[in-house]
Order: C-alpha cells, then structure tokens, then sequence
C-alpha cells in the first residue's frame, strides 16, 4: 500500500473580498438548500457560510465551516490587511466554543460545508451560483498524492486515549467495535 | 402551519411597557398580503381619524413584506407606516437593508408600536426576548453611531438597528428613520418615533421562515437571478444611463451627472443651469466620488448594488444611496464635495435627503426676499455653504428660526407669513418633492403627481418608458422583449408614441391610455409595496424581472395561497382603495389632488381637469375621488362604505353615491 499515487478532487471556493457587497444571499440561499425538504426552509443562523461584516470599517469577509473544534484557541492571531485591523477570529472556518457562529441555533449542533454535495451534483455550490458579483468563486483541481497511512499518528492517538482512560478501557471498546463490523 | 409569513405580530405599549406576541388572522394575508396592505388594515381598524400624528393613540407599524426573509431575490423591505405629522395623512415610508428579513427570522411579521415613553428607550428584539431599555445615555447621538452602540452594549454584532437621529427626538416633521445603509425618510416618521421617546429598535433572529412548494418556488426565484443576468449584459438603449439598468437609479456607481445637474432645478427648485455639466467639472465630480466611495454594497439577498460607503478624511464613515447625491450639493447651489459632506451630518442627525436640503434652500430665498431678516438669523455666516450648515444645526436643534422650518416649508411659510407662501412652492400634499421644474404637461405625470399616496414620484413612476423614443425603429425594437406588460395594449402606446405632432404630450398617451398606463404602473408599486419586494427590482426600472406575469406564481409557490393574475390584481386594488379611504377619513379630497402650480410651464386646464376626472370614474371613484359604495362592496370592503356614510363622507342616494362636499372642487 505505502506510496501508491492516487488522484483526488479538489474542490476550491475562492474568495475575494474585495468584491463582497455584503448582500448575504450566500448565507441565504445555503440554509434554504440545507433544509430538509429541500428549499422548504430559511433561516441565515443555519448557514454553512457567514459574511463577517463590518459596514462602517469596510470588512467584509465570507467564510465557510469548516471542522468543529472542541476547545477554544490559547492563543489568537491579529491580521491587519491594508490598514485594517480583522477580529481575532474574523478568517477561521471552525465551529468553536468561542462564537455563536456554525451552530445549528436550536441544538447547538456543529454545522460544516459539504460543498452542496448531492445527486446529481451541482454545477458549483449555491452559494457561488448566487454571488452574481463573483466574490465567490468554485474550482475544481486533480491533485495526485499519496495515501501514505499514517501509523505513527493512530499510535500516538491511541496513546494518549489509553493514558485518559485507561488500556483496559480501549481494548474493550475496540474488541467490541470490531465485532461490529 | 404558516408559509412565508411567521403569523405572529408583536405589540408594544410604551405608555404601560407591555409587551405582547399576537397570532394573525390568515384571512388578512388573503385579502391584503402584508407590508403595506395589512398596514392600512390596521391604520384603518384602530386609529381614528380624529388622532392626532403626536398623539400616544398614533400607531407606528414596522412591518416586513409577506416574502421577505424568503429568497426572492431582492426582497427586504420594511414598511413602516403612520400618520405623518406634516401631511396629516398617512406616511408608508420603506427602506430596504437587513433590517425586515431579520424581523421576520426573529418570529414576527410586524412590530406594532403604540403609546408614549416618558423616556428616551429602545427596544432589543431578541426572538422570544424583547425588552424595553433605557436610551438616557444615547440622547442626542447620531443615528448611526446609536447603531453601533447598541451593537457594542448588546455584544451582538449581528443585530440590525433602525435608529433616529436628534432631528428624530426633536420631532423635525421630515427626521428619518436610520438603518445603516438604509432609510426610511419621506412623510416625517422619525419625528413620530422621537414622539413617542422611542430611539431605536434593535432586532436579531434566528428561527425559519418556512415555503410552501419549495421546488417550484426556488425555479422562479432562480429565474429571476438569470433574468438578472442578462439585464446586466444589455442595458436598455437610447435611455441615459441610470435607466438603463435595474435597482435604484445607481447614483453611486454612475459618475456622468449632467441630466440631473441640467434638468433638475438648483437652489429652492428654482434655477435651470443648461451647459452646467463640462469636462471640467466632470473631472472634478469623479474624483471626489472616486476618492470617497470605499465600496458598493447591497441590500439583503439583492445583487444590486445601489448604496455605497462614504469615508471622506476627518468624518466618521457613513453609507449614501440614490439621488441624495446631489440635493445638498444642488439646494445650496454648490458642489458634490460638500453634498457628500453635510449629507454625513444630515444622516446622523437623520433627515429626509429630498426635504432637508429644499428647507433650506427656501430659509435662504426668503432671506434674500427680505421676508426673513438678520433678526431671524443671528449669526449666519455669509457664504452658501456654511449657511446650509447652520441651517442643518437651527433646524435639528429646534432653535430660533430653525423651530419654525422643522416643520417644513408648507407650516414655515404659513407661520412666516408676509408673503412666504409663494416661496413653498414646490409641495403636493403639503410634502416637498423633487426639484423638477418642466416645460410641457406630461399627462401620465400629471396623473401620477396628482393621485399618488405615496406623495413621491420616484416611487410611483416605473415601468413605462419616462420619455417616447426619437424613432420607430428604436421604440420597435424596445418592444421586442417587452413580456412585462400586462397587455398588448401598453405596447401600441408606446409605438406610436411621439416626441413631436399629433401623438405627443400633452395629448397623447389619449386619456383612456394614460388611466391605463398610471394604473398598470400604480399597481405594480402596491404589489412590491405588499411583498416588500424592492421596486428597483419591480415596479421602477423598465423591463424588471418581476411582472404581473410571475408575481402571482411566486406568492403562490412561497405562501400556498390559490392566486392568479386577476387575483393579484384585485388584492392590489383592495389595498390601495383601503389607503385611499384611510386618507379620506382624514379630509384629504380632490382639491389636494394636484401637482405643484410650476411643476410644468405650459399647463392646459380642461385636460387636467378631464384627465382627473377619467381616472377618478376609472378607479371607480366619485368625483371628490371618494371610492364609491359599488367599487368598496366589490372589493369586499363593505366596512370602509359603512364608515363613509355614517360620517356623511358617502351620502345614501340610489344610484350612484353623491359626494356632500361637492362644491369644493
């Protein structure tokens, strides 16, 4: 298996803020394409994507859930583009304890952008079909990798699993997850 | 469960401090649709003629549209409705922004004020949660800047805030009510939210907003965005720029000012500067927009971009739309560098960009005329500018003369007295309009000026052409594309439709067509107007992706109602009979039906009278242009006739109803 090439997808949203009104039918038109039946619901707290704005300083930044995070960042990043100063968390994608954002408002549920998938796919997610001013953009790019399997991250994973709860503890759940299936 | 529209309004007593959520009779959405048709309803059900526009029993209604906060694309208007203090009728002021969609995302289609704070509050909109706090320390702070520090004290970046300015809290009749990029300013609505001590009203939501047939309702919500799109590739020929695309005329984008500069009158509506507009001033104009515009920016799920952020070195940044551009720079008879600048201060102290400027414009007149002196004005500087300045500062202050011209120049001129009357010369209604000052009586303007409620021909005109077109070949090829009228009728209008002879105004549209085509664009207006749909994107620009032909289908497929084209156009009807009936009741007859005396040099007095007439019998209306008993029992609104006669407004005669005060006319 080690160092065998393989072709994926990649799959880019590119984003210029520069060319952001602010008019949030990104935000929009994603929670309407998220809802189940589909487009049976709108709500922009459900959203996948959020334009941090900030009418009076001219900021104006959309951003995309990314993973969740379980804990908050120690320690914070301050960008300054072109004289203006970003909020500590104004580019991060995660769905974090320290913000409201990239929660599903009624459980609190982390929400992650899945790039509109679904059958058929889309010709490009909704969010750039609707941003007629091009602020959001979609690409799509064949990156050749390889899939090296990582053994040293699971051990040093499984480790510190065993020294939180013990190895009697995983060896049981991983017997019984493996019966499973 | 409710499609489109939550079902629930809230309440607020700001004499007692309740605070109550009401369910909504889904009756009312089949009968008005929302915005501003169930707006009137209520106007109509509880606010007697008799109440006065500062009187706690005044009702002041922020509602959203029945599609907001869906994703028809460009709908996202409030409609705030009331009775305006300088008109004494009703006021149905929009704005656009963020401010309904996150109103209707919190749970509620209206927000219905009533009463009177001893205080100076605002009220924080938090879904469920909605208090009622102190605004003691945000007394005298600019509209904006009230916004931000709302936002700040709330930590809820989130939250849209409408807010007034000080000219609000001192009941200046033409103070706006504020949303960031957005206002709503015509008919004084700010003086009777300052009235009721109410400072601004901060919303955040988060629940859904639920369709009914959402496949096909997202097919024409993705129709309209690729009409769109081809809208942007071809603009209309032969029509200056600013017509030839969609939204709002895009005074922000577009630099080449030499129709307005040239045809639009200077000062107090007064002087006409042909040649005005030369390469130098061109140069000059561009720059400074060029240097202080950071960014086009739009309203809620609208890819239009009519509004722009202004950041001019020294000021606090402040967002500008449309035609308030030029009406400080044109009143004060200077330039677009100091138009943007007072226009940062008159949108602070919250103003009406088209009022503000005239009243001063006329102060000025009046001064030069001898009728107000140095004694009315103690230390006024000598030159335009810082005259316009301190002028801005007297009136939102309510000091000195500045007491009597908040009131706007219809009651200034009435308490001036001495002959300064004649200086107010440019009101319908007793409201200021645009600074237009024409040669030949344009009978579908005539029609327009004279009847419209909303007493603002921006935001009555729309989607015929303003002008005909020099050839046949150019009108021809107009009509091509045109799917947007609602007969082919309009069409042979405009075809032989001619700058000169026979078939050119002020005789031709004829009579009957010129009904028709104020009517056709009247209704698209109360349609918008109901849905909260921005008209630049329906019922002003030519060839809009929204029309009577798919309007019905996008209501239907967004709420479940059963409606057609007929059917649409019958609600439409309803609610602008209702809004005739609500200013009836308050005296408003067809003596106030009228243009101002020199909107148009040459006048012809038995067309107009004939004009008028034709179309009061067409909408069904008497002669006082008082909805008759048939036409209000038609549209089932038997209860408006019941009132009328037990007022002795209609009089019981077999037939048709005669009209006591007929004399007047």
């Amino acid at each position: 298996m080690k160092g065998e090439k393989k072709k994926r997808i990649i799959k880019i949203i590119k984003i210029d803020v520069d060319k952001c009104t602010g008019c949030r039918a990104c935000e929009l038109i994603c929670s309407a394409f998220h809802a189940a039946p589909r487009y049976s619901s709108n709500n922009p707290a459900r959203s996948r994507i959020r334009v941090i704005h900030e009418p009076l300083r001219d900021i104006y930044i959309p951003v995309y859930a990314g993973d969740y995070a379980a804990a908050e960042c120690t320690a914070r990043d301050k960008y300054t583009i072109d004289g203006k100063e970003y909020e500590e968390c104004a580019f991060c994608r995660a769905s974090c304890p320290s913000r409201e954002i990239f929660k599903e408002p009624d459980s609190g549920l982390p929400l992650k952008c899945d790039m509109c998938e679904s059958d058929p796919p889309l010709i490009e997610p909704m969010c750039v079909q609707w941003c007629l001013d091009d602020a959001l953009t979609y690409e799509e790019r064949e990156e050749e990798g390889e899939e090296e399997e990582k053994i040293e991250e699971i051990e040093i994973g499984l480790e510190s699993l065993a020294n939180k709860h013990g190895w009697q503890k995983i060896m049981d759940i991983v017997a019984r997850m493996s019966k499973k299936g | 469960m409710r499609f489109a529209e939550t079902g629930f309004n809230l309440e607020v007593d700001l004499t007692r401090g309740n605070i109550e959520r009401e369910a909504t009779d889904p009756k009312l959405t089949a009968l008005y649709l929302g915005g501003l048709g169930t707006n009137a309803k209520i106007l109509w059900d509880r606010v007697p003629p008799e109440v006065e526009p500062f009187s706690p029993d005044n009702l002041l209604i922020f509602s959203t549209g029945l599609l907001v906060g869906t994703p028809a694309v460009g709908c996202n208007r409030t409609i705030v409705s009331t009775f305006s203090p300088q008109t004494l009728l009703m006021a149905y002021s929009m704005m656009g922004g963020f401010w309904a969609p996150e109103l209707k995302y919190a749970g509620y289609d209206k927000l219905i004020i009533h009463g009177k704070s001893p205080d100076l509050v605002y009220l924080w909109i938090n879904n469920d949660k909605v208090e009622i706090r102190d605004a003691s320390h945000l007394q005298g702070k600019g509209a904006t800047e009230t916004a931000e520090l709302i936002r700040q004290e709330l930590k809820e970046p989130k939250a849209q805030v409408a807010s007034i300015g000080l000219a609000g809290e001192n009941r200046v009749y033409f103070a706006s009510i504020e949303q960031g990029r957005s206002s709503a300013s015509r008919g004084g609505i700010g003086a009777v939210m300052g009235d009721k001590g109410l400072k601004a009203i901060a919303v955040r939501g988060t629940n859904d907003v639920n369709i009914a047939r959402p496949d096909e309702f997202i097919e024409l919500c993705n129709e309209a965005l690729e009409y769109i799109k081809v809208r942007r590739e071809n603009p209309i020929p032969g029509v200056m720029p600013i017509l030839a695309g969609l939204g709002s005329p895009q005074e922000m984008a577009i630099h080449d000012e030499k129709w307005h500069t040239e045809n639009f009158a200077w000062g107090n509506s007064r002087h006409r500067r042909k040649g005005f507009w030369n390469e130098e001033i061109e140069k000059q104009w561009t720059d400074t927009m060029e240097n202080y515009r950071t960014r086009l920016i739009s309203c809620h799920n609208c890819p239009m971009k009519c509004g722009a952020t202004i950041s001019i070195p020294g000021f606090p940044t402040y967002m500008m739309k449309c035609f308030s551009k030029l009406t400080y720079a044109m009143a004060a008879m200077s330039d677009l560098e100091f138009g943007l600048r007072i226009a940062q201060s008159a949108t602070e102290y919250g103003m009406d960009g088209f009022t503000a400027p005239q009243v001063m414009a006329f102060a000025l007149e009046l001064y030069e005329a001898g009728i107000l002196t140095d004694k009315d004005m103690p230390g006024m500087p000598s030159d335009n500018e810082g005259r316009f300045y301190w002028l801005l500062d007297k009136i939102v202050r309510r000091e000195g003369i500045g007491d009597v011209l908040a009131n706007g120049t219809y009651w200034a001129a009435k308490e001036i007295g001495n002959g300064a009357e004649e200086y107010a010369h440019n009101n319908i209604k007793k409201h200021e309009q645009l600074p237009l000052k024409l040669g030949m009586l344009n009978p579908i303007y005539f029609l327009m000026y004279s009847t419209g409620e909303k007493i603002n021909i921006t935001q009555i005109e729309g989607n015929f052409p303003q002008a005909p077109f020099a050839t046949r070949e150019e009108r021809e090829e107009f009509v091509k594309d045109w799917i947007q009228v609602p007969d082919e009728k309009f069409k042979k209008w405009f075809l032989d439709w001619e700058l000169r002879g026979e078939n050119s105004i002020p005789y031709y549209p004829t009579v009957e067509a010129t009904c028709e085509i104020v009517d056709w664009q009247e209704k698209m207006h109360y349609i918008d107007d109901a849905t909260g749909m921005c008209a630049g994107l329906s019922s002003f620009p030519l060839k809009p992706p929204y029309h009577i032909h798919n309007l019905p289908t996008l209501i239907s497929a967004a709420t479940g109602m059963d409606l057609d084209e007929s059917g649409l156009t019958q609600i439409a009807k309803r609610i602008r009979n209702l809004v005739r009936a609500v200013n009836i009741r308050r005296g408003m007859r067809r003596k106030d039906e009228k243009p101002p005396e020199d909107h148009w040099k040459k006048r012809f007095p038995e067309l107009e009278t004939k004009l008028l007439d034709e179309y009061y019998k067409f909408k069904g209306w008497n002669e006082q242009g008082i909805p008759t008993r048939e036409s209000l029992h038609e549209l089932g609104l038997d209860y408006v006739s019941e009132d009328f006669l037990q007022r002795g407004i209609l009089t019981d005669v077999e037939g048709s109803p005669s009209e006591k005060a007929s004399t007047e006319k």
